[in-house]
């Protein structure tokens, strides 16, 4: 953990990490487990599985849809049996669904993706690649129906990650250079524009000149590679606050999204590997590649992690990750690292009010009144802080929680506050 | 189900560096002890017995109110022990136990407990108590009058007070460098210039103090009794003797500077402190009182939510 320096006054600067170039990238393979797990974020509400039911063979690569009356789908990344399919709920009351499939030893593809790639159309093979491994709502991005999302114009490529510790984008940039030329060709013919600029850090700008892409670079201080913080300070371009980057027809995308879709065209086979950083008790860093769905545990049993009662399991990084009570969860598209934290590591939050020690006004990007939000937010405020204390303002980085004399949860406040004042709104709609 | 491990859950982000309450409390009273150190050479057993007695009935104060509330026991985070030990330093090595026993009482329970506690208090609640003190028990805290019997080889004068009764000519002997190391008399660890600095300097560049409201508010003393002393040589102070005597340098540092009464954006900051120096002057030169810092800095802790409302915009906010 990083701690703040002895002389305080100058504030702890958070780096992003930074690969060296021509140093080696280590991936560590992920064995394949014998049960795979998928979760589907079920926002349509509906109850019953109607159109999949265990005892189903999948295969590979199949497109599972899960309800009627609805276009959504989940892309089945093993061969085998669905053995059971239940509800789960998650961060902020999501709802997902969860099917656990038991893995036949051979993977058998399915053709669909192949024939729709053969056919050209992209419009088919669109269909396929709703969620690849780095972005999990790629639908919105890549989606060509000008009805349903506001339209792209530009789009930004992530060759850096949002979080700290984590490695994911900068490793493609550095092992999956053809996969990625590929993939923005594509990606520029898919949308129908050539204003794409590649984000990468200062160290590995000459890397990417054959690209043909316009490549920028952002300083590795965090939350510098924040969407917002980017369209900042890269583009000069402010995002109103509570719209996010799409609203100004700019599409964020992470690399690894980019080399997928690369690799997706070459091989005609839908990418199933994601790449994680697993962030050991220890704070040491390995790279793995492992299959979307695999359970976390089977991961952390090949890396000889062992986890006890009152750790903390974290998916996703240590600012911005969510923390889970099961080593059962899988790995989903869009899981950029499994932190793992032993239980003295733990610093826990307080009940302390705000002490109004300023630290949060000093360390907040978005220049939030953070002590000024957090009392309100407290006192269930929820119209006062979206009108007056910049609520929406928030790029949600969680240094005002990391610098809080109090240890106050100040990101958990945040996060609830805009929660509960959408759930406001709703009500008032529906009763007006 | 017995058997299953029981994960920590939390929301993000799961780094903290480590800041805490407590240890800044620890931090603020640490810094305090080389002027506090000062003030316990030149008084003696009496200062230090006011300080020990200051500092645990604080924590009493704050024990018996945390059981009386229902609250947590906060002993612990340091607060009520700073809030001690920064009374004593303001108070004549002199002082009658039941004077410190009431100051305490004034400081944690009016002054901090009954608006919520630790971050809640609109004033700074060392000020309050002391305020309440000065007005009450003028001779008690009269240094000339509470230090009488002691000779430690300077002029044995309170060097504001000796300003304002007897007029410029009183303060001829004391030199800027003498002030500085302490050859002064006045409260037990506000007279020793040299080592408040270094303490405040310490939290300081620890980041425990906020250095905007310090520098703004002893520029604003400079700036103003160096208006005055232009004006007026023979009747006003120079700026030098403003900034070292009574309690500027511990107000800059240890007063002024409390989290929960002072403004942490920059501008509010900066006029935060100006203001307070600005008014300590004031009242030093044209009020009744012979110190203004207690009363400046209460003033300020006023305007304190009406100063903060100047902030920066907020990241796409009126766009």
């Amino acid at each position: 953990m990083i701690k703040r320096p002895f002389f305080g006054l100058i504030q702890a600067r958070l780096k992003y990490p930074a690969l060296i170039p021509d140093q080696p990238v280590a991936i560590k393979d992920i064995d394949l487990s014998s049960k795979i797990v998928l979760l589907y974020e079920n926002k349509t509400g509906q109850q019953n599985v109607s159109r999949l039911k265990a005892g189903d063979k999948v295969k590979t690569g199949q497109r599972l849809e899960l309800f009627e009356n609805t276009s959504d789908y989940i892309i089945s990344t093993a061969t085998g049996e669905v053995k059971e399919i239940s509800k789960h709920t998650g961060y902020f009351g999501r709802n997902y669904i969860s099917i656990t499939i038991a893995r036949n030893p051979e993977d058998q593809w399915d053709e669909n993706f192949k024939t729709a790639g053969q056919a050209g159309n992209y419009e088919d093979v669109i269909k396929f690649l709703g969620a690849l491994p780095g972005e999990a709502g790629l639908s919105t991005l890549l989606s060509l129906n000008p009805a349903e999302h506001p339209p792209i114009n530009k789009i930004v490529i992530k060759g850096i990650d949002n979080d700290l510790l984590v490695a994911n984008n900068q490793t493609i940039l550095r092992t999956q250079l053809d996969d990625l030329k590929n993939g923005i060709d594509i990606l520029s013919e898919i949308m129908h524009t050539t204003d794409i600029i590649f984000v990468v850090p200062p160290a590995l700008k000459t890397q990417l000149s054959e690209l043909g892409v316009t490549v920028k670079t952002v300083k590795p201080k965090y939350p510098n590679h924040f969407p917002h913080m980017i369209m900042k300070n890269v583009l000069r371009e402010i995002v109103p606050a509570g719209k996010s980057p799409g609203d100004s027809k700019t599409g964020f995308i992470n690399a690894e999204a980019v080399a997928a879709l690369g690799m997706a065209f070459r091989d005609r086979e839908i990418p199933i590997y994601k790449i994680l950083t697993v962030i050991k008790k220890d704070s040491s860093v390995v790279m793995v590649r492992a299959r979307v769905g695999t359970p976390v545990k089977d991961i952390l049993d090949t890396l000889g992690i062992e986890l006890n009662h009152g750790d903390r399991l974290v998916l996703g990084g240590p600012m911005t990750g969510h923390a889970v009570y099961s080593e059962d969860l899988p790995v989903m598209y869009d899981t950029d690292a499994i932190m793992v934290q032993g239980k003295k590591q733990i610093i826990l939050s307080t009940d302390t009010q705000c002490i109004n020690c300023g630290e949060c006004i000093r360390a907040c990007p978005a220049k939030v009144p953070v002590n000024m939000l957090v009392r309100v937010l407290e006192n269930g405020l929820y119209d006062d802080a979206a009108d007056e204390y910049g609520l929406f303002s928030c790029i949600e980085c969680g240094l005002c929680a990391y610098v809080c004399s109090a240890r106050i949860p100040v990101l958990h406040f945040i996060m609830l506050g805009k929660h509960e004042y959408a759930l406001l709104k709703n009500a008032e709609e529906s009763n007006a | 189900m017995h058997s299953q491990k029981l994960f920590i859950g939390s929301h993000a982000p799961y780094f903290h560096n480590g800041n805490s309450v407590a240890s800044k409390s620890y931090n603020i009273m640490f810094a305090a002890l080389p002027a506090v150190g000062m003030g316990i050479y030149q008084y003696g057993i009496p200062a230090l017995a006011v300080i020990t007695f200051s500092i645990s009935c604080a924590m009493l104060w704050e024990l018996i109110m945390n059981i009386a509330m229902k609250r947590p026991i906060s002993i612990g985070d340091g607060d009520a022990a700073a809030i001690g030990l920064i009374l004593a330093m303001l108070l004549p090595a002199t002082t009658p136990w039941w004077i410190v026993l009431t100051g305490t009482f004034l400081a944690i329970v009016i002054g901090k407990q009954i608006f919520g506690g630790l971050g809640c208090n609109p004033f700074n609640p060392v000020l309050v108590a002391f305020a309440i003190l000065m007005l009450s028990w003028k001779n008690y805290l009269d240094f000339d009058a509470a230090l009488l019997n002691y000779d430690l080889g300077f002029k044995m004068l309170y060097p504001l007070g000796a300003l304002k009764h007897f007029g410029i000519d009183a303060i001829g002997d004391f030199t800027s460098q003498g002030l500085l190391m302490g050859q002064q008399i006045g409260g037990i660890g506000a007279s020793c210039g040299l080592g408040l600095i270094i303490g405040g300097l310490y939290l300081i560049l620890r980041g425990y103090i906020r250095w905007e409201i310090v520098f703004s508010f002893l520029i604003g003393i400079f700036v103003t009794a160096l208006l005055y002393n232009i004006s007026d040589p023979d009747k006003y102070a120079a700026p030098m003797f403003h900034l070292l005597t009574g309690y500027t340098l511990i107000g800059a540092f240890f007063l002024a500077t409390e989290d929960s009464s002072s403004p942490v954006n920059l501008v509010p900051m900066l006029l935060y402190g100006a203001g307070a120096g600005i008014f300590t002057v004031l009242i030093r030169n044209i009020g009744a009182f012979v110190d203004g810092v207690v009363l400046a800095v209460l003033i300020f802790n006023v305007a304190n939510p009406l100063l903060d409302k100047i902030r920066p915009k907020a990241l796409g906010k009126g766009i």
